[in-house]
């Protein structure tokens, strides 16, 4: 045991040296490099067997495939190498701390991915009859009880994919509520902390934008508010807790000023994670809010997706929600509303004729998603669901203490944050930004937060630690970040060029925006095209 | 609770740190009549991982699962089957837990693996270019229509009837807030379409022309006469495709002149999942790619001039370009897409086109044994692997008594097209590389019974 070098290097090699001789692969031990499937693969090979096709007089009306695809195959060891070597370029959840502000990256727990693989989910048809899907559909209205529960509100519409097809259900109930007044308001107020999809929303949905000012205290401005408020404006979009990481104060008085100006208040719910099992949006005077599943119920983001955009409406809304959905009768039977039977279920059940606006997608949301954050709900219950509310403020109130005194917090002195802590790229040194600190962080081992969002804060930096960290993971994370700042302090030169240990270092992005290269060319083809 | 790490004198400490009391004092901006006091109504405590996995076992088991029975539903949903290595590796927590590929030096695994998706979509679908996925088809059709009209600046576009209803209804939902103009129909249970009539509709007016391709009964048809007419005017031709499996045996849509095609992915890797999460695919001509919609990735180059992918042209997208955004699309299906991908290099092309031909073989097999039925009529001449048969009775009916018989028979045009009395008996039956001869000989029989 006495010559056990401590270090993992001997001091003779010069490690120095060693760091950076090439290597005949190009790998460097676990960080291994990986080709296209395009190069690697080819036409011929195929990873899955297939018995023979039976012999037949074909039926394809004359148009047969005659040109080759160009699909390159890959046996399975090859398929299952290439896609493991891929994820291991990655950074997530389960490597470390993902402290994405407005993601809420947590844990995704394992037991959902379990059950939401069960065959009596995973593998049902969406038309199959409805006395045959009988357990799924308890799924979705049992999900939709709770979320109704969770948030005060009336009713849910749960087929909307992801949190802006949410926030567009919403809208567009806004917009046929409206109609039904025989009215028309041409303009859904924003303010500027919004997130890029509200006023993406409104605009999809037809409507012109405009920016609610803010108050030097990151909160809606509410006399500007109330001053623009008029015949004109259909509703306002307002994310609680705002992007900014506050509560925003003055809800419930915002929404009563909207609803006496005769408009609708759509809330963003990407935030409900600081809040949930805490505040009831429905208290606040909400008549629409979309809660991403993917955030606060823990369904993973999958690199990007899928999400799920489940919509809670209020009473004034709730008649004009999507088509399908799901509902329990006394004799216990759950009924999937669609076309065929909504006129007659509502005048039943209701007693008002139909005024759905109409479908979204084209089946019933997303199921998968639905098992999940049911089985997250329940797994958490009443009272774990109040505790991960308070954990995840607690998280983002000692990374903001901790932080403050080494990066500039514009909002710290107003009082708490809720979920996540905003910093601002003040006091850096000359030529050092927002950018650097994140690259830095990502050498430390480290996701870096949401930078340059909300666009109302100068280089803003957005923590959300998430109630999933422990301590100790906080701890390290407060000093690299303190370590990272420091070094944005004092103008290291290193930091300008990190990532130094990633598996790539900075991205050219504008060479990637002004030469589009979009799909994988054989090379002799790219260079007759330069 | 398991999910939980502080522990109780963690939070205290850390409560210390910050300056405050109790956890309340961090939720001073709540104001007191806002406050919840007391437990969500209803909701029990938390509960074990046992007691949630009983609850689970209990509901999967009263829905009767595809792969139990003899199965042939379809109608924009498709039961393949899906190697194991797929959910193997979308299982991988680095591609599972990661966000969405913002920092894409620490996302090369997700960026290599939509840039290949891309290509992959392109090649399938004939066209040059195609994006990181959208939602599902019927939401990537109605980003088409939108995106005809942003480049055509028209607003009238016609759907074919035989466009799959849930995909109509979509665009009718968004149109009705638009004030886009949709030409609409409802399908013949014929063997021919109603391109005649899309043709004598195209004017110097349409944005663009909608096709299902094969279309919601299964019928195959030449989009290239519909693409001139189209190109003539000024419009764009759209085409649909629900079941990309069907590419490996027949032409591609931008092979035959379409502008745009968007798809639904589910069938290759995804599953059925009662509906979602789903993939969505869509891909175009070069030329319109800035008006595209969703996410891009694109090759680079890194500082030291390594091969490397980004998320690139993002002005066209709401976090830049916001109420200009040419989409509010955000997060997507990628998990969804890599499932895609994935089952695609595992085909390559000699297995996407064998899987074809056996889809194609089985299907034909079962049209022929169904047609011998006393009063079961096809009505396709063409089709890949799913068409449509008109029973004597209401098939909406039929397929709930072949269902208490443990047969999930197929869509009915009733379930599909409530109150058309001419699609009542109409059929709808999707035959993949799953279902045996067996199960055909089961829905026959079964058929055969009921119908008597
Ligand atoms: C504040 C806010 N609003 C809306 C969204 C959009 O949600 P999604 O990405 O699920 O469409 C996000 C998430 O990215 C968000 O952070």
């Amino acid at each position: 045991m006495s010559g056990l070098n401590q270090s993992g290097w001997k001091p003779a090699m010069g490690a120095a040296e060693m760091a950076d001789a090439p290597t005949y692969t190009g790998n460097r031990a676990l960080m291994l490099e990986e080709a296209l499937i395009f190069e690697i693969g080819d036409g011929a090979t195929s990873g899955i067997d297939l018995a023979p096709a039976p012999k037949v007089t074909g039926r394809l009306g004359g148009l047969g495939r005659s040109h080759k695809i160009g699909l390159p195959g890959l046996s399975e060891p090859e398929t299952v190498r290439h896609y493991t070597r891929l994820s291991r370029q990655n950074y997530a959840i389960d490597l470390g701390l993902f402290p994405l502000g407005s993601c809420t990256m947590k844990h995704n727990p394992r037991l959902n991915e379990k059950v939401a693989r069960m065959a009596g989910f995973a593998d049902v048809h969406p038309l199959q009859p409805k006395e045959t899907v009988q357990g799924a559909l308890a799924v979705i209205n049992d999900l939709a009880h709770w979320l109704i529960a969770l948030t005060g509100m009336h009713g849910v519409a749960m087929t909307p994919k992801a949190g802006a097809h949410g926030e567009l259900c919403g809208i567009l109930c806004i917009k046929a509520a409206l109609a039904a007044r025989g009215e028309h308001r041409s303009v859904i107020l924003v303010p500027e902390s919004a997130h890029g999809t509200n006023p993406a929303t409104a605009a999809f949905a037809g409507f012109a934008v405009e920016n609610i000012p803010a108050t030097s205290e990151g909160r809606v401005d509410l006399t500007a508010l109330k001053a623009r408020l008029g015949p004109d404006v259909a509703g306002v979009m307002i994310t609680n807790p705002n992007t900014c990481g506050l509560f925003e104060r003055d809800m419930k008085h915002i929404s009563d000023a909207v609803h006496a100006a005769g408009g609708y208040v759509y809330c963003d719910g990407a935030n409900f994670n600081a809040i949930v099992g805490k505040v009831r949006p429905g208290d606040l005077g909400i008549d629409a809010m979309h809660i991403n599943l993917h955030k606060t119920f823990s369904t993973p983001h999958g690199g990007g997706g899928p999400g799920s955009g489940p919509v809670v409406l209020s009473a004034a809304l709730s008649p004009f929600g999507p088509l399908p959905y799901t509902a329990r009768t006394a004799d216990g039977v759950v009924h999937l509303i669609e076309e065929a039977d909504a006129e007659a279920f509502e005048r039943e059940h209701f007693g008002a004729p139909l005024q759905s606006f109409g479908r979204m997608t084209a089946f019933h949301g997303q199921m998968g998603m639905f098992t999940r954050a049911l089985a997250y709900i329940m797994s958490h219950g009443a009272d774990g669901l109040k505790q991960v509310a308070e954990d995840a403020v607690l998280n983002a109130n000692y990374v903001l203490r901790s932080l403050e005194d080494v990066l500039d917090a514009p909002f710290a002195h107003s009082g708490p944050c809720m979920h996540e802590a905003l910093f601002s790229d003040d006091g850096l040194a000359e030529g050092f930004s927002t950018l650097d600190i994140a690259k830095g962080l990502i050498d430390e081992g480290y996701h870096p937060m949401t930078v340059y969002f909300p666009l109302v804060v100068h280089g803003a930096m957005l923590i959300e630690p998430t109630e999933t960290e422990s301590k100790a993971a906080l701890d390290q994370f407060i000093g690299a970040m303190r370590a990272v700042a420091a070094r944005a302090k004092a103008g290291d030169p290193a930091l300008k060029s990190a990532p130094h240990f990633a598996p790539r270092r900075r991205l050219d992005e504008t060479l990637a925006a002004r030469k589009p290269v979009l799909v994988w060319k054989e090379p002799d083809r790219v260079e007759a095209n330069p | 609770m398991r999910y939980l790490p502080l522990t109780q004198p963690e939070r205290h400490a850390m409560l210390a740190a910050i300056g405050a009391a109790t956890i309340d004092d961090l939720f001073a901006d709540v104001p007191a009549e806002a406050r919840l006091e007391g437990p969500i109504a209803g909701l029990p405590m938390h509960a074990s991982e046992i007691a949630v996995e009983r609850h689970f076992s209990g509901l999967a088991r009263k829905n009767m699962a595809a792969s139990d029975h003899p199965f042939f539903l379809g109608a924009g949903a498709y039961k393949h089957h899906i190697p194991a290595s797929v959910d193997h590796l979308i299982q991988r927590g680095e591609f599972l837990t990661a966000y969405t590929p913002y920092q894409p030096e620490i996302a090369q695994g997700t960026l290599q693996m939509l840039f290949e998706f891309q290509t992959q979509v392109a090649r399938l679908f004939g066209c040059d270019v195609a994006n990181a996925s959208m939602y599902d088809g019927s939401t990537a059709c109605w980003e088409a229509i939108s995106m005809a009209g942003r480049i055509t600046k028209r607003n009238k576009a016609i759907l074919s009837s035989g466009l799959h209803p849930h995909y109509v209804s979509v665009a009718r939902t968004m149109a009705r807030f638009t004030g886009d103009i949709l030409q609409t129909g409802i399908p013949q249970l014929a063997a021919t379409t109603d391109s005649a009539q899309i043709l004598a509709a195209i004017d110097g007016e349409t944005s663009c022309v909608v096709i299902q391709y094969p279309d919601i009964l299964g019928r195959i048809e030449d989009l290239s006469v519909i693409a001139a007419k189209a190109h003539e005017h000024g419009a764009l031709l759209i085409a649909v495709v629900t079941e990309p499996v069907a590419l490996g045996a027949i032409k591609s849509p931008g092979e035959m002149g379409a502008d745009i095609v968007v798809g639904e992915g589910q069938s290759l890797g995804v599953g059925l999942q009662f509906g979602g999460p789903y993939v969505g695919l869509f891909a175009c001509k070069e030329k319109y790619l800035r008006q595209m919609p969703g996410r891009l990735c694109g090759q680079t180059v890194d500082a030291e001039g390594k091969r490397g992918f980004v998320l690139t042209l993002s002005t066209r997208e709401q976090h830049i370009r916001r109420e200009k955004a040419t989409s509010n699309i955000c997060t997507n299906s990628g998990l969804c897409a890599l499932a895609f991908s994935i089952h695609l290099t595992l085909l390559g092309e000699k297995g996407l086109r064998d899987l074809a031909m056996l889809n194609h073989g089985m299907a034909v097999q079962a049209a022929e044994r169904l047609a011998q039925i006393p009063g079961v009529g096809l009505i396709n001449d063409s089709f890949f692997n799913e068409f449509t048969i008109e029973l004597n009775k209401n098939a909406r009916e039929i397929i709930h008594q072949l269902a208490a018989r443990g047969v999930l028979g197929g869509v009915s045009l009733g379930r599909l097209y409530p109150g058309e009395a001419a699609l009542e008996n109409g059929l709808l039956i999707a035959v993949t590389e799953v279902v045996t001869a067996q199960d055909i000989e089961a829905l026959a029989v079964n058929l055969q019974e009921l119908m008597a």
